[in-house]
């Protein structure tokens, strides 16, 4: 006798997707300077869901000089009139919220599980985090009376589209910059639904500006002249590429970038806590995530009993329709990561080691690939080095914690790591040995607005969260 | 006056706690700002600052490894040092930068009171940069700081003593190493620093001084891969653009060249720009009448 789920799809009817957008400058919204267009599909289907305006140096120029002009006003607001602007927003972000969360499922292809349950009310708790600083600045650890930098431009990915965007936008308005924000191409639509909220709540004109487009158009951004500071969220080369663009500018730069985080098992951890933990850490957002924890690094005397877990565990995932509720492991973002995954995965294959995937059958529309792991890795292979994006888990092993603790580092990134042990002592030392910005110690891929949360090494460096993200937006 | 014939210095690197020559066998005239001989220096070249970063790299588990309260005592050993050494360094900065006694007098005093303020600095400077965080759930999350790693450091150009000191005492009060490279025309104060340094408890490899030509040995350092971090201190405006492009390439921290008074009490950024932030979470459980709940 077998058990099935029946389908429980969330409605689609709470969103109203229009037919096409423009970019939101200066309050408006606006056709892109020669009226040029891309689509936006739902990676789950490949449905078109709209056609969005693609920004150009030209229109990034209008937009950056909206958010000058709006700064003058918006930086001598008191802060506790700029706090009551973050507090609306975040209150009406948490009234949509519903409808944002099978938006940005549909245009990213994450389960609404996840959207509804992680994204959205970490997207709300981030601006009421930020809205109380507004006002508070004096006594933050920056001096008295800090000042913002000026106009900020934002390039974010398509990871954690509206997530994304309330790390960049919150922070940056609540010390009195005014934001240029390029969401990635392929998720554009959550923060086009974000410019609505901006006008729901009477947030002044300029002060938020979104210009939809591709790589060009956030090449633009940051190369803008009249740009005072530059964050972007994305990939390591493109970090790298933004770092060269702004050498020798007065430009303020924060990178969050890749990562190819440890996630160490010793062997007294508490096993089906710790499988429930790897399984959060590398198949969470299908582990598009750059903090994802996409290499188990296993104590060699449990490793056979911890697989066993682990693949067991791995074929009750329930793969398909994103706006199921049921679904845990959601489509591929678009083709090309798709490939990208597919690619790197193959590789592993090629240099020896071992491939396994739960049975596991994929929709015949859209972006999918099963979760998969590899065993008999090693730390040549690209699966262990590169990061992969996709929900694909390298295991190694190890007989000591100095072992553990080498391996673990020896990466060219440095974002983030997990530790499972029951032992406090030896929880602490390995985490004081981790070069990495953010360590989960018997949990993993937690996130609040009051924990800064970035990279050492080429994770980039500034933090977002806390505190601590205020410094990436004042000139201090 | 005596007729006895003076005994000179051979000014040397200090790397990895020894004095070497340049392994090219070079040196350039130094001289007052007369234009008086005053010194050979070593010509460092681009594997002497590779060997450099060596000595850095090897210094880095053990000094960021050390207690603050250990580092604090290490640099105080510094000033006092340099207070019974004050004579000297007040004759080589007033030869250096060309300034009257009392002048130069008043920069070797600043700067010896430089390394006693971040002496005091390295057990306090964390508990103003971590935090403990009260994030949404049942979680203790606590965020600290600590060392880059190895950072270069090139020292300012006018300040030979002064701004050598107040560039390289933040990077090591935290646990950073440093490859420094002293003033190109003046680089005898930093040379006879590293003297100071062999002396004061600070171990070999923490501190590494090399002179030379600023343009040949920098982008060494600025693209080397096993460097974290660069102190553009003492570069001009182009070339630190320059250094800052190739610095990219592995993600350097860098701390960009600003005007800075050399003789004004400096605050904490020097420190701050060399620091990273680790958060670490783990689950609090509960104690409720049934029990802990984890």
């Amino acid at each position: 006798m077998s058990f099935t789920y029946a389908p429980a799809p969330e409605s689609r009817s709470v969103v109203d997707i229009a037919p096409s957008y423009g970019l939101f400058i200066d309050g408006e919204f606006t056709e892109a300077t020669g009226g040029k267009v891309f689509k936006t599909v739902s990676p789950s289907s490949e449905e078109v869901l709209s056609e969005v305006a693609h920004g150009s140096a030209e229109d990034v120029d209008r937009a950056v000089k909206a958010a000058r002009k709006a700064f003058e006003k918006w930086s001598a607001l008191p802060g506790s009139e700029r706090a009551k602007y973050l507090f609306r927003i975040a209150r009406i972000i948490q009234e949509r919220s519903r409808e944002l969360a099978v938006l940005e499922t549909l245009d990213n292809g994450k389960p609404i599980k996840e959207t509804r349950d992680a994204d959205l009310p970490l997207v709300a708790a981030h601006f009421f985090y930020y809205a109380g600083w507004a006002d508070k600045l004096d006594h933050a650890g920056y001096g008295a009376n800090p000042r913002p930098l000026g106009v900020a431009g934002q390039v974010i990915p398509w990871n954690f589209p509206l997530l994304m965007l309330a790390w960049k936008i919150a922070p940056a308005l609540a010390t009195g910059n005014t934001v240029v924000l390029k969401p990635a191409e392929t998720t554009p639509l959550s923060a086009l639904f974000f410019a609505d909220i901006c006008r729901q709540a009477g947030l002044p004109k300029g002060v938020v500006n979104i210009v939809t487009g591709d790589g060009t158009t956030g090449a633009a951004l940051v190369a803008h002249e009249g740009v005072n500071k530059v964050a972007f969220t994305g990939s390591t080369a493109v970090g790298k590429a933004i770092a060269r663009t702004v050498a020798g500018s007065d430009k303020k730069l924060t990178l969050e970038l890749g990562g190819k985080g440890a996630n160490i098992v010793f062997d007294d951890a508490p096993i089906d806590q710790a499988v429930e933990g790897i399984v959060q850490g590398i198949f969470f957002n299908q582990g598009q995530v750059c903090c994802a924890g996409s290499r188990l690094l296993v104590q060699e005397s449990i490793q056979d009993e911890l697989l066993d877990s682990l693949k067991r565990r791995l074929s009750t995932l329930r793969l398909g329709d994103p706006l199921d509720k049921n679904t845990d492991i959601g489509a591929i973002n678009s083709a090309e990561q798709l490939a990208r995954i597919t690619e790197l995965a193959d590789s592993g294959e090629a240099e020896g080691a071992e491939r396994w995937a739960p049975a596991c059958e994929l929709p015949e529309a859209g972006y999918w690939f099963a979760p998969t792991l590899f065993t008999n890795v090693t730390q040549a292979h690209r699966i262990a080095r590169e990061e992969i994006f996709g929900p694909v888990l390298s295991v190694l092993s190890f007989r000591t914690p100095a072992e553990a603790v080498a391996k673990a580092n020896n990466s060219q990134y440095g974002l983030s790591a997990g530790i499972w042990t029951e032992k406090g002592s030896r929880m602490l030392a390995v985490a004081s040995k981790l070069r990495a910005g953010v360590v989960w110690a018997n949990t993993f891929n937690k996130f609040d607005p009051t924990s800064p949360f970035g990279g050492f090494k080429e994770s980039g460096f500034g933090r977002e969260g806390g505190r601590h993200g205020l410094e990436a937006y004042l000139d201090v | 006056m005596s007729d006895r014939l003076s005994v000179f210095k051979t000014y040397k690197l200090f790397v990895g706690g020894k004095f070497p020559r340049s392994e090219s066998g070079r040196v350039y005239e130094v001289t007052d700002s007369k234009g008086n001989w005053l010194a050979n220096a070593p010509q460092s070249s681009r594997k002497d600052a590779r060997d450099a970063v060596v000595a850095a790299r090897k210094a880095v588990g053990g000094w960021s490894g050390a207690t603050a309260y250990n580092r604090g005592q290490v640099l105080y050993r510094v000033a006092e040092m340099l207070e019974g050494r004050r004579d000297q360094f007040v004759a080589e900065v007033a030869d250096a930068e060309g300034l009257s006694k009392s002048k130069a007098a008043a920069q070797v005093d600043a700067a010896i009171d430089r390394w006693v303020w971040y002496a005091g600095w390295t057990d306090k400077i964390g508990q103003i940069t971590g935090s403990t965080n009260p994030v949404a759930g049942p979680f203790f999350n606590v965020s600290s700081t600590e060392p880059t790693g190895v950072v270069a450091v090139l020292a300012p150009q006018e300040s030979s003593f002064l701004g050598l000191v107040s560039v390289i005492a933040p990077a090591i009060a935290t646990g950073n190493t440093v490859v420094v490279v002293a003033s190109e025309k003046a680089p005898l104060p930093a040379l006879s620093l590293g003297e100071v340094l062999a002396t004061s408890d600070v171990p070999g490899g923490v501190v590494n001084v090399l002179s030379g030509r600023t343009a040949e040995i920098a982008p060494t350092l600025a693209s080397h891969q096993d460097v974290n971090a660069i102190d553009l201190a003492g570069a001009e405006a182009d070339f630190a653009k320059e250094l800052e492009i190739a610095a990219a390439d592995n993600l350097k921290r860098v701390l960009r060249p600003q005007g800075v008074d050399w003789a004004v009490t400096p605050g904490t950024e020097r420190m701050t720009a060399f620091l990273e932030t680790r958060t670490v979470w783990h689950p609090t459980g509960s104690l409720g009448a049934g029990g802990s709940s984890y």
